[in-house]
């Protein structure tokens, strides 16, 4: 189980190591399909189906879009990052983000063994032992996230919808008109 | 050790966002970013030989609640890649009105042209 983990989560990398530096941008938005995916066994394995289900369409949503924007007529590709200078000092910045990060997970415990079960007053336990009681629902994941913690859905549907409302407002070419305003030179780009 | 990988799937993210010069490949970038959080905060809540926090007829209470994995995180992470979702198709939106005005995805030449 552990092991398929790691094997798993070593080919999340890879693909995603294929996604970033592959020249073919369909090949990198596929590449980063496959990371998604792979993030989606990994859900499953991890006891979390209600997550598992949720990437799988989200990933394909993702495809169709980002494919929306590869497919143009005479998409130049070109190579190189940026200059060596700032090459270095992005590899130095890494390195040093991994080193103090490595060192925070040593306050966790290990992989396997909840952070709840440390802790006798977390909300988690509470949800676990009156979950079924307080709101009926046999699946605690929804009891959390329907009635415990509604707000965070209510406020989730909010940005969803904003974000797609500003995203429809970018992609417009035509600004509205009040049919009184006089007519102006055409907009386009 | 787990942790360690998931941690190197966010600075592959992470070294693709600073470096990379193709806008596509920064939304690609910024993707693989929030699938090593979404799986950091997960991993975050799993126990070993646990199971799904999914009650039937046949489980009993108390030892549901000391074998079940945590549920707070999977709730949390449902919500994250909803939103996730929202985010990239904004970026994906604006990338391509830049291209629409500037006829590139090339953020280096995109900066020469200054409007």
């Amino acid at each position: 189980m552990l092991e398929m983990m790691g094997l798993l989560l070593i080919f999340m990398i890879i693909a995603a190591i294929v996604a970033i530096e592959t020249r073919d941008l369909l090949a990198a938005v596929i590449s980063v399909t496959a990371v998604g995916f792979g993030s989606v066994i990994a859900f499953f394995y991890m006891r979390a189906p209600d997550v598992a289900i949720v990437p799988i369409v989200v990933e394909v949503l993702i495809l169709v879009i980002l494919i929306r924007a590869t497919l143009r007529v005479g998409l130049k590709t070109f190579v190189g990052n940026r200059d060596f200078f700032g090459m270095m000092v992005t590899i130095a910045m890494l390195l040093v983000i991994f080193l103090a990060a490595i060192r925070v997970f040593n306050d966790l415990p290990a992989f396997g063994e909840p952070v709840m079960a440390k802790m006798m007053d977390a909300p988690s336990r509470i949800y676990l032992a009156n979950g079924l009681n307080d709101t009926g629902a046999a699946n605690i994941v929804t009891a959390v996230l329907l009635d415990y913690r509604a707000y965070d859905t209510l406020g989730e549907a909010t940005v969803l919808f904003t974000s797609i409302i500003g995203a429809i407002t970018i992609i417009r070419k035509k600004a509205r008109k009040k049919p009184s305003e006089p007519e102006v030179e055409e907009w386009t780009v | 050790m787990h942790y360690a990988l998931c941690l190197a799937l966010f600075l592959v993210g992470l070294y693709g966002v600073m470096v990379k010069r193709n806008l596509i490949k920064i939304v690609i970038s910024l993707v693989i970013l929030e699938s090593a959080v979404n799986m950091f905060i997960v991993m975050i809540g799993y126990r070993e030989d646990g199971i799904a926090p999914i009650m039937s007829k046949m489980t009993d209470p108390e030892v549901f609640a000391s074998r079940s994995v945590d549920p707070v995180p999977q709730a949390l992470v449902l919500t994250a890649i909803v939103i996730g979702l929202g985010v990239t198709a904004m970026t994906v939106a604006l990338a391509m009105r830049l291209y629409e005005k500037y006829g590139t995805y090339d953020i280096k030449e995109i900066r020469n042209l200054k409007g």
